[in-house]
């Protein structure tokens, strides 16, 4: 149940991955802790110089000795692999999907609002629930379509378990068909599980 | 430009009404929340408007982050705290 | 620059007016939550992006730091509201919630 629970929320669901996977990792060496700890850092700073405002040196040593901790202690958070061989072609695809989700979340949305004005609403709607395997493997690629999913509108992701298994409530029969379809296909983590 | 700002958060402020119509009536729990929610993500555009209004976007910007923040976690924590609960249905609306 | 304000900003009220009124047309809980998550998902990107554009009107570091800020609520409404909107309807689900279909009564 309590693990069920982790799979379904979608943001934090490993703390028990994470220690398995880091004790069976820990003796490929000390290199591998490096980067995740370097990139943490700088999105810490980042945010630090951002929210503070104060650029004089007392304010920039605390953040810098602050930021410091909190990567260290939690940069396995945010990157529970350490494999960063295919970071750079994932990113590039992140930024190639994110223009394409924007027009897609805008036509959806378009949709929805359409439906909601519309005098005859409760004879055009006809609320469905679709279910469907993903071929998606890694942790982020099925975390990041699941919430693609409940972004673009007349579709909400119900139900995700670890293997892929998909259930979406869908508003209508037109906005439950295009799935899975092109968004998979487009999603970042899908290159690099088929380079392998 | 003031009074467009001004405008339209009253007209958010209208918006919030009609959201709070669902979170007093909604027939089951959930719906309630679903009320909430919305208030909430709407209450952040408001506070950067008040910001603008009163001229002071670097105090408001700070609440408005914080206020987004916080309706996260109240959303997320009252979800998980009703899910336990069977029977949903059988809950007279004004309890 | 004001008109394109004033046209963005528009925008996102006449979405925000989308969410609630679906909010209290549709018939169940699980269609109520397909505008109240995602048609205030839009209006929030539209209404912050114009107002981040207006605060840039007089160009400082001040300023620039401030419309930073308003871009970072941005970011993280996109992060929070889909798993807010998950995390609702997993309740629900749980709780035994029977989805409507067509021909029911609302409710």
């Amino acid at each position: 149940m309590d693990r069920q629970n982790q799979e379904n929320l979608g943001t934090n669901r490993s703390p028990t991955n994470n220690e398995e996977r880091s004790s069976t990792q820990s003796l490929q060496g000390r290199r591998l802790f490096f980067y995740p700890f370097l990139i943490t850092f700088i999105i810490m700073f980042g945010l630090w110089l951002v929210l503070s405002g104060h650029f004089d040196a007392f304010h920039m040593s605390l953040g810098l000795i602050s930021c410091a901790i909190v990567s260290y202690l939690s940069s396995d958070l945010l990157f529970p692999s350490p494999r960063i061989r295919g970071l750079f072609s994932q990113w590039v695809r992140f930024v190639r999907y994110v223009p394409w989700l924007m027009v897609e979340i805008i036509k959806a949305n378009l949709h929805v609002t359409y439906l909601v004005f519309h005098p005859r609403m409760m004879e055009l709607i006809d609320p469905r629930i679709i279910k469907f395997r993903s071929k998606l493997k890694s942790d982020l690629a099925l975390v990041t379509f699941a919430n693609s999913i409940t972004l673009t509108p007349g579709t909400i992701t119900v139900y995700v378990s670890i293997d892929g298994d998909f259930k979406v409530h869908a508003i209508d029969k037109a906005s439950g068909d295009p799935l899975p379809g092109e968004m998979e296909a487009r999603m970042p983590g899908h290159s690099v599980r088929s380079n392998g | 430009m003031d009074n467009i700002f001004l405008y339209s958060g009253l007209y958010l402020a209208f918006l919030m009404v009609l959201s709070l119509y669902r979170a007093l009536f909604g027939p089951t729990v959930m719906d309630r929340m679903i009320g909430v929610n919305a208030i909430g993500s709407k209450t952040a555009v408001l506070l950067i408007l008040i910001g603008l209004l009163y001229h002071r976007v670097d105090m408001f910007v700070d609440i408005a982050l914080a206020y987004a923040m916080l309706n996260f976690i109240a959303v997320l924590a009252a979800s998980r705290y009703f899910q336990k609960r069977k029977g949903l249905y059988d809950e007279s609306p004004y309890r | 620059m004001n008109i394109i304000v004033t046209l963005l900003l528009f925008a996102g009220l006449f979405f925000f007016t989308g969410g609630a009124v679906g909010i209290l047309r549709f018939p169940d809980f699980y269609s109520r939550l397909h505008p109240a998550g995602k048609l205030d998902t839009l209006g929030s990107l539209l209404a912050i992006t114009a107002l981040a554009l207006f605060n840039l009107h007089h160009f400082s570091i001040g300023t620039l730091l401030t419309s930073i800020k308003i871009i970072l609520i941005l970011v993280f409404v996109f992060l929070a509201s889909p798993t807010a909107t998950h995390a609702i309807v997993d309740a629900g689900v749980r709780a035994g919630l029977a989805p409507w279909v067509k021909g029911e009564e609302r409710r």
